[in-house]
């Protein structure tokens, strides 16, 4: 199969889309916004899914779009579009100038003070062109080996959702009335693999393992990938419920870091200041176990001296990016707030806004993760009598508001500090606020393998409803 | 007061021709450049999208955004494999190359099209008002500035209110190389309440919503402005008095309407065609074999007028249809795409859908429901000695390999001796797909359909759809609760 190179023909470079998006706040203002903010994005992917060890998919493309914010005063309204010619940005312009007249004011609108934009300088390391190095069919070539390793490793592995390869850069820019432009390029590329195991009794289970980076040559290898997810795709083999009760629930990394996810929706603004959380009103209280630190830091480096996944030079109003302690030891030091949300509080933006093309901006995290302790791993499982390390977790069963939590759980019975028998058809329930209390260990493995990260946890006094 | 609006079109192709210069020669150079290479099929889809919210908090109109986006998608089908490339510039230039690009799928002599299109005869399931699409924002604003009046009279203790609407209406265009033409606009609109309720040192929530495929006069008697802000500060007022949520399993009754998400995880993705192809499915090889009990027919029907999961035709230009799933209890087929269906020589049900020209069309669901039983609502509830009655619920999940699939509800309370009780507290409810329909053993006569608000996700993939049940009664399901 014979393939030209990636075609990321874009008609617009670096400086197009910086001086494009400029031009529309220009116009804006020009058509009588007080204020207005402009953001770019451009972006290409390549992806390709082998199948029993054949090409399954195979899809290449790329896209770009532009979405501007006005403000007539305390009034504001939003458009985007994908249509780049002069017409269509007249037409955006005139859009979101004709909706923000219909809305309302309200006292807490506005952008950032000008004194409050800026960008981190330097080269955070967050694009690298080598993720469109390899020739198209070595590609193909890494997405077929990455199936075959996971299907070599075990007789059981007889089927697949097939292994894949995905390579992708993009670009944003954002430019307000206020003085501010900047622009940054990312890149990603993928490998992994999703193996299908079966049991003597014919029943199924499917599993999967990935590696994802922003440079190609920090990809692991096809074959530990196929390798890994083999592993953990037999290792649900057998899988059987267990009786309801109430027992510690040992969380894998990979499930861990949805925890830290939680604690950090519940402290974003936009909750807090509508009392919709449990968080709301304990700044500065104790909120979880002593051991808990938690952070969210937008500038960090990873090891291998590559920008964190989720590092960024400027957050989503043009204010530059920091690092910010969430929870200290236990104690809530700051909630995570925009523009508008901290002026709802009396408080300062954190720089946590999250810009889509359209719409007001949210809060995001950077790269969030749970600060390390110091037991392994095998550590904290040795000193669980009877539980459950839980590796997978299903439905969307989290009350930010009042704090419950019930999820449907995969895992390996814990029985006597060893692992078990796999587990299946069981949920784990509790109330984040006494769940994060309960933390009583915290692994030493903190691994950033995207931008929320955890080591393993152990929580006591859920409940798991089964048979 | 209405904003930019587009020239008023009634003939779906017309938008495509007029606005951006397709030409059926166009149409015809591109199928044959995406055939260039060879392959089985190849087709090109125009999608163009034009959306607006407008939200109300704290009494103030203080958001409304509006967006436009058109591309077109092209795929080439060769064997098993699919190409796919996609631009959002139409100029003929990039078309070609977008078909030259998906065209690497295949590698052998060149394929020639069919000469000439044929229209898929389609239905007519929301008609897009005479005059084109009026923007009258200031009807669509009383609608949620009603809902927001509403929810704070309803109740001292409703805190917070928001209320949203949103509208987008989408034109398709179809072209492909077996000759086959489709075209359509699709409206759909939705407007939610979401409140924050409060005693004491206790916060909760609640939310209502409703929407389709129609006008701003489906907004009306329950699903009037007014009637989905009780609706969403009586669910946050009941749970500021709900106890522990029950552990373990026990006997379930669902109510009619949204809890048909039941059916939507446990049988519904299960029996998405490509999945059962590739035997990665637990309902795969299972057609003819008992999946739930004889009191249970479960279809999936894309015709339904004005409704949310409703399309004149699918994603690949074919028309929709009502497909029995299982009836009486027996797997009788599953949701195909062309792909699919040419794979297991198995009829197409129209199922193929898309979340935008960005994405591979693949077997969807539409509006998913278990038809009426006889049982009266009532005579379910008093059969339970000791179990939960839920009514609402927010979202679910499936592992369609090994079967099991979660949803959550949000409203739900103890059955004492046949009588509803106390409110409990959201817990998620588990099962495993091919058996969980066996327990049902009592099957109401008030089906409902969800009030249209439901979005289905597969493989990073949104699609709008519905579900609906009538009250059931399942012998067993686990309950993900705390207390005892």
């Amino acid at each position: 199969m014979n393939m030209s190179q990636t075609a990321a023909t874009s008609d617009l470079t670096a400086l197009d889309l910086e001086s494009m998006t400029a031009d529309v706040v220009a116009m804006a203002m020009k058509a009588g916004a007080s204020d207005a903010e402009a953001v770019a994005r451009e972006g290409d992917e390549f992806s390709v899914n082998v199948r029993m060890g054949e090409v399954e998919t195979l899809k290449e493309s790329g896209s770009r779009a532009l979405g501007l914010r006005v403000f007539l005063g305390k009034k504001t309204a939003s458009a985007s579009t994908s249509d780049l010619t002069a017409d269509g940005i007249r037409q955006l312009v005139d859009g979101a100038m004709a909706l923000a007249k219909v809305t309302e004011e309200d006292p807490f609108s506005g952008m950032p003070e000008r004194d409050e934009f800026g960008a981190l300088e330097g080269d955070l390391h967050l694009y690298y062109d080598d993720v469109y190095s390899l020739p198209n069919a070595e590609r193909i070539e890494w997405a077929r080996r990455a199936e075959a390793a996971a299907m070599a490793s075990d007789a059981r592995i007889t089927n697949s959702d097939g292994g894949s390869f995905d390579a992708a850069t993009g670009r944003k820019v954002l430019a307000n009335s206020r003085g501010f432009v900047g622009g940054y390029r990312t890149s990603y590329a993928a490998v992994s693999a999703a193996p299908l195991a079966v049991d003597v009794n014919g029943a199924m289970q499917r599993d999967g393992w990935w590696s994802c980076a922003r440079s190609f040559a920090l990809l692991e290898s096809p074959e530990a990938v196929g390798a890994e997810a083999a592993r953990r795709t037999v290792r649900r083999l057998g899988a059987g419920r267990v009786p309801t009760q109430r027992v510690p629930i040992v969380f894998a990394p990979e499930v861990a870091r949805s925890l830290i996810g939680s604690v950090f929706d519940a402290a974003s603004g936009d909750a807090i200041w509508r009392h919709a959380s449990f968080l709301a009103g304990k700044l500065g209280e104790t909120i979880a176990h002593p051991s808990i630190t938690i952070i969210d830091d937008n500038i960090m480096m990873l090891p291998t001296g590559v920008g964190g996944f989720g590092t960024s030079p400027f957050d989503g109003e043009g204010l530059p990016s920091r690092r910010t302690v969430v929870v200290e030891n236990g104690v809530l030091r700051n909630y995570l707030l925009n523009t508008y949300t901290a002026r709802k509080l009396g408080m300062k933006s954190t720089h946590n806004a999250s810009r889509g093309l359209a719409g007001t901006p949210g809060i995001g995290c950077g790269n969030l993760f749970l600060e390390p302790g110091s037991p392994t791993k095998d550590e904290i499982i040795a000193a669980v009598p009877a539980g459950l390390y839980v590796t997978s977790l299903m439905g969307f069963g989290v009350n930010t508001v009042t704090g419950d939590y019930s999820r449907g759980a995969t895992g390996l019975w814990i029985e006597n500090g060893q692992l078990t028998h796999s587990v299946e058809e069981v949920t784990i329930a509790g109330n984040l606020r006494e769940m994060l209390q309960n933390v009583t260990a915290i692994g030493n493995d903190l691994e950033f393998r995207s931008s929320v990260a955890s080591p393993t946890l152990r929580i006591d006094g859920m409940t798991i409803a089964g048979a | 007061m209405t904003s930019a609006s587009l020239p008023p079109v009634t003939n779906h192709k017309r938008y495509f021709f007029e606005k951006f210069g397709i030409t059926e020669r166009l149409l015809e150079r591109c199928l044959g450049e995406a055939l260039s290479a060879g392959g089985d099929y190849a087709d090109l889809y125009f999608e163009s999208v034009i959306s607006t919210a407008l939200g109300v908090d704290e009494q103030i109109v203080k958001s409304a955004s509006q967006g436009t986006s058109a591309g077109c998608g092209i795929r080439v089908l060769s064997g098993e494999r699919t190409g796919y490339a996609y631009t959002d510039n139409l100029s003929p230039e990039r078309l070609l190359h977008a078909a030259r690009t998906a065209a690497l799928i295949a590698s052998g002599p060149a394929k020639q099209p069919v000469q000439g299109f044929t229209e898929t005869a389609a239905a007519n399931l929301y008609p897009v008002p005479l005059g084109g699409f009026d923007l009258d924002l200031a009807a669509r604003l009383e609608l949620i500035l009603r809902a927001d009046k509403a929810a704070r009279a309803s109740d001292p203790r409703v805190v917070q209110v928001r209320a949203s609407y949103s509208e987008e209406l989408r034109r398709i265009l179809i072209a492909a190389s077996d000759g086959a033409f489709a075209s359509d606009t699709q409206p759909l609109c939705r407007l939610n309440v979401f409140v924050i309720a409060r005693e004491g040192a206790l916060s909760t929530k609640g939310s209502a919503g409703a929407g389709g495929r129609a006008g701003l006069e489906q907004f009306a008697g329950s699903k009037s402005p007014e009637g989905l802000a009780q609706e969403a500060a009586r669910g946050a007022i009941l749970q500021l008095g709900a106890v522990a949520a029950p552990a373990g399993e026990m006997q379930v009754v669902l109510g009619p309407g949204w809890p048909g998400i039941l059916l939507h995880e446990a049988v519904g993705h299960g029996l998405e065609a490509d999945f059962n192809r590739k035997k990665t499915s637990a309902f795969a090889g299972l057609i003819g074999q008992p999946v739930a009990s004889p009191k249970v027919t479960v279809v999936d029907n894309g015709t339904i007028a004005g409704r949310r999961g409703s399309l004149n035709v699918d994603d690949e230009g074919s028309a929709t249809q009502e497909t029995v799933l299982i009836e009486g209890g027996v797997l009788k087929g599953y949701l195909t795409d062309k792909l699919s269906a040419r794979l297991t020589g198995a009829a197409n049900t129209g199922s193929g859908r898309r979340e935008s020209y960005q994405c591979i069309p693949m077997p969807r669901m539409t509006n998913t429901y278990m038809l009426a039983g006889d049982d009266s609502p009532e005579e379910i509830l008093r059969s339970v000695n000791r179990g939960l009655y839920a009514v609402n619920f927010g979202g679910g999940q499936v592992d369609i390999t090994n079967g099991k699939f979660v949803f959550s509800a949000s409203e739900a309370y103890l059955i004492e001796d046949g009588k509803v009780t106390a409110p409990v507290r959201d817990a998620t409810l588990i099962g495993n797909g091919p058996e969980a329909l066996k327990y049902v053993s009592m099957v109401g006569n008030d089906l409902k359909l969800d009030e249209g608000i439901g979005t289905c996700g597969k493989d990073g993939q949104s699609v709008p759809v519905g579900v609906g049940m009538p009250t059931i009664k399942l012998d067993r399901m686990t309950v993900g609760g705390t207390g005892r």
